[in-house]
């Protein structure tokens, strides 16, 4: 008895003793800010030497006295709902049809559906694609073949560059997840196929929903999580696009008035209030997505 | 298992299914290429071919004097280029190396050991791959500020370092090993660092190589804005920001330089695609 309870102590010691330099650095830069963050959202800290206390006051500013919070919110559940299950389904469809290829072609189709989020910065092209004037080339084009008659000002008409914002993120939408679902497919046992065909799957459209989705449930949960993450985490390109702040904030997001009020006003207890309504909502997200994936076995 | 059965192909495959297959990545693949392509075209057109009317897509007159623009533009900065560079290769490449080792430091007992708050800590590091650092911007800049690192090149490094997503990868792959590898070590009289160095780090390597590729992307394009205001400490997409947001006569140098800094971990991906491939295999998760 003695001797196991040893051997746990053992054990654990090394354990810990191997994971200390990242539990000091996961524990300062990513566990005390995502707890500090909650924290904060109850007081007025301004990086001033004081800190007052001012209860659920910032999130009753939040919903009763800023618009644009609720625009931006608004905002982010749209690109959320829109690009995060859309990009999630494309990275999967498309890892699966090259699949069939053969396997140079297989790789240079991988590696270019991952370009876009390999160079990040390389974004900011689409302003000469979506530029407003008769310069950019999607309205001379739209221009020459008769479509439009004058210039559509894409990147700042609010009816028009929430989806040039959502093509842009859709266009970056194929990450860690793409490359996941790649590697899974290559590993699918082949013998399945076979014994679903002489079992009456008929087409590829059944074999995928029977017999390939199944074996892919652990490559799909982790694609999911890096789409919810993608999903809440858009701002950047938004601001690089159509501007900060875009025409009436109507790409406005939760990411983008967090850094308006955390780096440009210092008011970091507000900042922080918009900071814990995002972690909540990707949390959430999370938990039912984890709960369906639950129902399917995974 | 890694070997393609050619017959399997054929299987629940018909061939007008393949056309539409083929003419849909056509079309995607188009859609995802041609803003690349644009943008390489773009650093070689001469000025006046970015601002002709109408707009056209291929370069007529193709030149190298953005690049050479870039390099004369670069000699009249109060801070040499060189400077800048450098910063982002000590930025790119200490904060990989770091992040590679201790991620498979803690990587290796949340795969190997049974030990106390290991069911805890691993939903931990699940969960935490939801937070990108944009999203912890801000606390982070907070916790910064007090332990002083802001305008340091360690507030670009550090945050990187507590991140849970190579920690869950090099773990699911060191998930795979046998263990019957590990206990003949042990049976050798390897203690467990001996096992970690001389065992278990050559066998993750295709592992480490991919952390190395996501690691290296993310610091490099990092231009640490919004931490670093020192001159002499600014990082090369923050430098090459500044020269290309001068106007009009600066749109050709700025097309260069959404392409020079493309292209590094373009590169290091096309050299090790087959090791990433590889590793993302293991990437899946079980509730």
């Amino acid at each position: 008895m003695g001797g196991k309870s040893g051997q746990k102590r053992r054990i654990n010691r090394l354990s810990y003793a191997f994971m200390a330099p990242w539990l000091l650095a996961f524990l300062i830069f990513t566990l005390v800010p995502i707890a500090a963050s909650v924290g904060l959202s109850f007081t007025s800290f301004n990086m001033g030497p004081r800190i007052r206390w001012v209860g659920l006051g910032n999130y009753l500013r939040l919903l009763l006295d800023d618009d644009v919070f609720l625009i931006a919110l608004r905002n982010t559940l749209l690109y959320a709902v829109v690009t995060g299950p859309l990009g999630y389904v494309l990275s999967f469809l498309i890892a699966w049809l090259i699949n069939d290829l053969g396997r140079n072609l297989r790789s240079a189709l991988t590696l270019l559906f991952y370009a876009p989020s390999l160079a990040s910065n390389i974004y900011v092209i689409w302003t000469f694609i979506f530029s407003g004037d008769s310069y950019g080339l999607l309205n001379s084009w739209l221009i020459r073949l008769g479509l439009i008659r004058e210039t559509v000002n894409w990147l700042n008409d609010p009816a028009y560059n929430s989806i040039v914002v959502i093509i842009v993120i859709l266009w970056m939408s194929m990450g860690a997840g793409f490359l996941a679902f790649v590697a899974g497919l290559q590993q699918l046992n082949p013998t399945l196929c076979e014994a679903g065909a002489i079992d009456g799957i008929r087409n590829r459209w059944q074999e995928l929903w029977y017999i390939t989705i199944p074996q892919m449930l652990p490559q799909l949960l982790f694609g999911a999580v890096m789409a919810i993450s993608g999903a809440f985490a858009v701002g950047y390109q938004n601001a690089a696009l159509t501007g900060m702040p875009s025409t009436d904030y109507s790409t406005h997001t939760l990411l983008l008035h967090m850094i308006d009020y955390g780096y440009t006003r210092f008011e970091i207890g507000y900042a922080s209030a918009v900071a814990t309504v995002l972690f909540t909502l990707m949390i959430a997200t999370w938990a039912v997505v984890q709960r369906a994936f639950a129902k399917r076995g995974c | 298992m890694h070997t393609r059965h050619k017959k399997h192909k054929a299987i629940n495959r018909s061939a007008g299914g393949n056309g539409l297959a083929f003419l849909f990545l056509l079309l995607l693949g188009t859609f995802t290429a041609l803003p690349i392509v644009y943008s390489v075209i773009n650093a070689f057109k001469p000025l006046p071919e970015l601002f002709t009317y109408p707009p056209r897509f291929f370069v007529q007159r193709p030149t190298l004097q953005n690049f050479s623009e870039l390099f004369r533009l670069q000699q009249d900065m109060l801070v040499p280029v060189e400077r800048y560079l450098l910063n982002s290769l000590f930025v790119t490449v200490v904060g990989t190396g770091l992040y590679v080792l201790i991620a498979s430091l803690a990587a290796y007992p949340l795969a190997r050991f049974d030990f106390t708050g290991k069911r805890i800590l691993f939903q931990l590091v699940v969960l935490c791959i939801l937070f990108r650092t944009e999203v912890t911007a801000i606390p982070q800049y907070v916790v910064m500020a007090k332990l002083r690192l802001i305008d340091t090149l360690g507030a670009v490094i550090l945050p990187m370092m507590g991140t849970t997503f190579g920690v869950f990868l090099m773990r699911q792959f060191m998930e795979g090993i046998p263990n019957d590898i590990l206990e003949a070590a042990r049976v050798d009289g390897l203690n467990e660092g001996g096992v970690f160095w001389r065992i278990v780090t050559p066998m993750v390597r295709p592992a480490m190589l991919t952390l190395v590729i996501f690691t290296f992307q993310s610091l490099w394009n990092n231009n640490g804005v919004q931490v670093i205001y020192n001159e002499n400490l600014k990082l090369l997409p923050t430098a090459l920001q500044q020269i290309s947001t001068s106007g009009f006569e600066r749109a050709g140098v700025a097309a260069v330089i959404a392409v020079v800094l493309m292209l590094p971990p373009i590169l290091l991906f096309f050299f090790s695609q087959r090791a990433v491939i590889e590793t993302m295999a293991y990437s899946g998760m079980k509730m």
